[in-house]
């Protein structure tokens, strides 16, 4: 299963190494770790909740790596994404693409984080010295998907 | 014994699920409710909840941005329902 749903950290060292096994046709690893910022729209933030449709997610996420295989060149791809509660410094989501060459490898893995944000059913509340808010939608993320269309 | 199924209006039971701000807002995370329309679709069940007025009418007035999914998908306004479907109302997402 190339995509994971978890409250608990991952270690990327380890999944890359996973992931990589002992295919000696891959000649790239492209990885993206996100992880939580202490400060968001100028606000401190203290923790963060993060919560799933749980179903949907799974195939949320599986339908993107697939989109992901028919777009580029790449062997394998990894998805874990964490929810629940999170601090600061706390490592959020790890995608992970192996590919001949580098090209499709950072292009794959911009590409599975870049619609992930818009199409993924995760929510995030931030709690913060004001109280806790739901994090609003970025326009900036619409724009970072738009880029991948096919009629851009 | 007469046909009920068309001596009576048809009845489509679909299970709702809230998710995040709107769980929050609407103060229950999932709901059953029965559509007594014939060939229900996604436009009415929006319609049966904006119709509460207050709350449901202000989170889901024309132009908010809450998606619909249908087990589990993405779904647009005329996807037709049937018995035993499930019915999300998302708000715009914030993961990554």
């Amino acid at each position: 299963m190339p995509v994971r749903v978890q409250t608990d950290d991952f270690d990327a060292g380890r999944e890359i190494a996973t992931l990589r096994g002992s295919d000696a046709r891959i000649g790239a690893v492209a990885t993206f770790i996100g992880t939580v910022r202490d400060i968001n729209d100028g606000t401190p933030v203290t923790s963060m909740a993060l919560e799933h449709y749980p179903g949907m997610t799974e195939k949320a996420l599986m339908a993107i790596v697939e989109e992901a295989r028919g777009r580029f060149s790449i062997m394998d791809a990894l998805v874990i994404h964490r929810v629940g509660a999170l601090r600061p410094t706390d490592q959020i989501v790890l995608v992970a693409v192996t590919s001949a060459h580098r090209g499709d490898a950072f292009d794959a893995c911009r590409f599975i984080m870049d619609i992930l944000k818009t199409r993924a059913p995760f929510w995030k509340k931030e709690v913060t010295p004001a109280g806790s808010r739901w994090v609003d939608a970025r326009v900036a993320d619409v724009d970072a998907e738009q880029r991948w269309s096919t009629d851009a | 014994m007469p046909d009920s199924r068309t001596a009576m209006p048809a009845v489509t039971t679909i299970r709702l699920v809230y998710l995040a701000r709107l769980r929050e807002a609407f103060g229950r995370s999932d709901e059953d409710l029965a559509l007594m329309v014939p060939a229900p679709n996604v436009a009415a069940v929006l319609a049966v909840l904006r119709a509460r007025g207050g709350i449901w009418a202000e989170e889901l007035a024309a132009g908010r941005a809450v998606r619909v999914a249908l087990n589990h998908t993405v779904a647009q306004a005329d996807a037709p329902l049937r018995n035993g479907d499930e019915v999300a109302l998302l708000p715009p997402v914030t993961g990554g």
